[in-house]
């Protein structure tokens, strides 16, 4: 018997605009609203939407299919702004019941390797916004970009979650299999893995010409999900929802194998679906240990796409620096914004080693390069930081 | 097989060069003859060669010698100007095109003498020299464009002569090599050249370099920012200047060296000196050798602002002495650069802020010094040799 678990990503930031240095102290807006604005449109009519409709089919026509998906804040506080329509159609798949909501940062952030105390924060301002516009309550914790340390599931165990997601990775795992449930070496919060083969094959491959496999039915992938039968307790799909419609285009028959899938593996009375935390019940079957900082990305699997070069590495300490400054102001305005400037995406703009990871990393990126995004990141953090540094409120600490 | 035989026709070639071309020329020769290429090269002007697999002849070996005069970057109305300086004896003629015509004159005896397999001519001065040649005897011509007309003159006062010697140039020839995307564009806008006729080989850069770094860093005061290259439209030092301006009302603590010369000098010195900047922005004339290498690896940034610019070799020079760079989008070598800051030579602002974060962030500087070094090993001549080879033999083949 294998439990199928999906857990889609959904996520977008709030970018920066292209702020110069001869913007600071001029009042000009940090936030590019006009190119948010116009990516949730795009994204929306290219995935979210006609994703939701095929998902919301597929509930409907199987009882047994289920899905979970976990939203960042800044996600969902864009998507009302610019794209209510969005925000109804996920609250029309949760009502289904056939939906679990993981829990994460609101900011999608990295702060899990800078503050404890603003972790605790955004996962809860994150279980708060869930609880306002679906009706539900997380009980599974997806940090950000899937970054995991055997602090970080300590930490998210002592929060109270009963279990959490991380990369199923070979140079962790060894010889032992992504598709049984483990717990950390010194805690027992239940970890679930990501099958990264089979995840992506679909995320990754799926319209990629060059690989032996193109092109991949359903017929083809349900069969290796079935192989699992007999060693292994679950296969983890983890993936960016983005990958339907808008990382694979609609014309590559992204949407077509999605609405074929579930119906195919339920052809075999092996199959079943199973929200995340329903994996967390399943037996514990071994003990991992991981000291360092593990992620989902790129090849390496570490936190070098965010942390891995100088500069990425001091606009994060600067900016978490101003921690007890920008707190202490108590101006819910002022925290929002700090708390946006977190959001992951910022860093992994400045990501220079593109050119051995191929070109996501660019992709991805609204600016030019990754020296454009630390320079403009940088005359934000200076604007805020001089406005914190002149503020009547100011508190010398 | 024997090895393949170039007769290449050039104008300059160092220690003798004015610019980039003699530099990009000596760099082809080098990965050409590395890899079993024999080249005659036919220079206006007689000099040593020491690269082994190379020949250098020049015109002076029968009737008539060409002037030095002649070379890549005037403009007529520039060399006249140079020609009155001079002062000199009506000997070779009175104006760069019939200095042109003579060299075409003199490489028929060359071809007459020469054994070759193919014909390489780079650049308009030397493509009427391209095509007796190739008339001559019978063998196929590939003309390589490293610049054009409508590049030195920043697309305004095109002179149609020279024009007119560019398109049947590259009209006749049996393949053209242009240095960029960028260039073959151009070439096929203006020149009228069907793209299937046109093969991009992007320059490189050679990695001797002298070393001044101790030394310099003894003398260091204040952070430099460097523009070299001709004081000409084509290369942007107005922009320069007003983005140097901009700079020094935010950080008056920085220096800008300005080196080369062209025709352009006497104005921006002007310019400076009406801001009453000339203590920040200095001019240090024409820079050769060593000096070159001295002169980047005092800079903090090196600032290529072309209004046009085919290739670049500079940036590359820049970045193998460890000088992060600073680039216009209007140039080749952005094409294939990555690790640089990139800006549109008109926008003085985004030119003077990014200057001024280099100055200001330490961790974007060794970020960029880093990569760019890493990225420039990439560069090497071997490979653009390697093209120009894979297009002789194209051509070669098409005249079996």
């Amino acid at each position: 018997m294998v439990s199928v678990c999906f857990y889609f990503q959904v996520h977008q930031p709030f970018r920066l605009r292209p702020y110069q240095i001869f913007d600071i102290g001029t009042g000009k807006p940090y936030f590019d609203e006009s190119k948010n604005k116009q990516v949730m449109h795009k994204v929306a009519r290219k995935c979210y939407l006609p994703t939701n409709n095929v998902m919301l089919e597929l509930l409907r026509q199987h009882p047994e299919f289920k899905i979970s998906f976990s939203f960042s804040g800044v996600f969902l506080e864009q998507a009302q702004r610019y794209s209510p329509e969005v925000i109804r159609s996920f609250q029309k798949l949760i009502a289904t019941g056939q939906v679990e909501v993981l829990a994460e940062t609101y900011y999608h952030s990295l702060c899990a390797m800078y503050s404890e105390e603003e972790f605790k924060t955004q996962v809860a301002l994150h279980a708060k916004t869930v609880k306002e516009l679906f009706g539900v309550t997380p009980t599974v914790f997806r940090n950000t970009e899937l970054i995991y340390s055997n602090h970080i599931a300590s930490m998210v165990e002592k929060m109270g979650y009963k279990g959490i997601l991380l990369e199923g990775w070979d140079h962790v795992l060894g010889w032992r299999s992504p598709n049984f449930v483990y717990k950390p070496v010194m805690g027992e919060i239940p970890l679930l893995l990501k099958n990264y083969k089979l995840s992506d094959d679909v995320a990754f491959r799926f319209s990629n010409k060059g690989w032996k496999e193109h092109p991949l039915t359903v017929e083809k992938f349900s069969q290796w999900l079935l192989n699992v039968n007999g060693n292994g307790d679950t296969v983890n799909l983890f993936m960016d929802y983005e990958t339907f419609g808008e990382h694979q285009w609609e014309d590559t028959g992204i949407f077509n194998f999605l609405r074929y899938l579930p119906a195919e593996l339920l052809k075999h009375p092996d199959t079943t679906f199973a929200f995340p935390s329903e994996i967390a019940e399943l037996p514990v079957r071994g003990e991992l240990d991981i000291p360092y900082l593990l992620s989902w990305a790129d090849m390496e699997r570490d936190v070098s796409a965010w942390m891995g070069n100088d500069m990425q590495k001091s606009a994060l300490g600067k900016l978490y620096e101003l921690e007890q400054q920008v707190t202490r102001m108590n101006d819910p305005e002022l925290l929002h914004t700090w708390r946006k400037l977190q959001t992951s995406d910022h860093f992994y703009y400045m990501c220079t080693k593109w050119f051995n990871d191929g070109d996501v990393h660019k992709y991805f990126s609204p600016y030019e390069s990754p020296y454009d995004a630390f320079i403009y990141f940088m005359n934000v953090f200076k604007d805020m930081k001089k406005g914190l540094d002149t503020s009547p409120m100011k508190v010398e600490l | 097989m024997s090895a393949m035989r170039v007769l290449m026709f050039g104008w300059e070639f160092p220690p003798y060069n004015q610019g980039g071309l003699g530099t990009a020329c000596e760099g082809l020769v080098k990965g050409l003859t590395t890899q079993g290429t024999d080249v005659t090269l036919v220079l206006p002007r007689h000099q040593e060669c020491v690269i082994p697999g190379c020949r250098i002849i020049s015109p002076q070996f029968k009737k008539i010698m060409v002037s030095s005069l002649l070379h890549g970057y005037a403009t007529s109305e520039a060399y006249d100007a140079m020609w009155a300086d001079k002062g000199k004896p009506s000997l070779y003629g009175r104006n760069l095109f019939a200095e042109v015509h003579r060299y075409a004159a003199a490489a028929q005896d060359v071809v007459a003498e020469e054994d070759f397999d193919v014909i390489h001519a780079h650049d308009w001065l030397t493509y009427k020299a391209g095509l007796a040649a190739k008339k001559m005897s019978g063998k196929p011509l590939v003309v390589h464009v490293h610049a054009t007309e409508f590049d030195r003159t920043g697309d305004g006062a095109v002179n149609q002569y020279v024009y007119e010697i560019e398109r049947e140039g590259m009209q006749g020839a049996d393949k053209v090599i242009t240095v960029s995307e960028f260039t073959k564009r151009k070439v096929m806008e203006q020149y009228g050249v069907p793209a299937a006729k046109i093969e991009v080989v992007h320059n490189a850069v050679a990695f001797n370099s002298h070393d001044f770094r101790d030394a310099i860093a003894l003398q260091k005061q204040a952070p430099l920012v460097l523009f070299l290259g001709r004081l000409t439209l084509q290369k942007g030092p107005d922009y320069f200047i007003q983005a140097a301006k901009k700079v020094l009302e935010y950080a008056p603590h920085v220096s800008f060296a300005i080196a080369g010369s062209g025709d352009m000098q006497g104005r921006l010195m002007n310019q400076v000196a009406a801001w009453d900047l000339s203590d920040k922005i200095s001019f240090t004339g024409f820079l050769r050798g060593a000096a070159v290498d001295r002169m980047y690896q005092m800079a903090d940034l090196y600032v290529m602002p072309s209004v046009s610019e085919p290739f670049g070799i500079t940036p590359l020079e820049a970045m193998r002495n460890d000088v992060p760079v600073l680039i216009s989008h209007q140039s080749g070598v952005s094409e294939v650069v990555n690790h640089a800051l990139k800006i549109n030579f008109w926008d003085v602002n985004d030119m003077a802020a990014k200057i001024l974060a280099v100055l200001e962030h330490d961790v974007l500087h060794s970020e960029l010094k880093r990569n760019g070094k890493k990225e420039v090993y990439t560069f090497n001549w071997n490979e653009p040799a390697r093209k120009c080879m894979g297009v002789y033999w194209n051509v070669m083949a098409g005249y079996v």
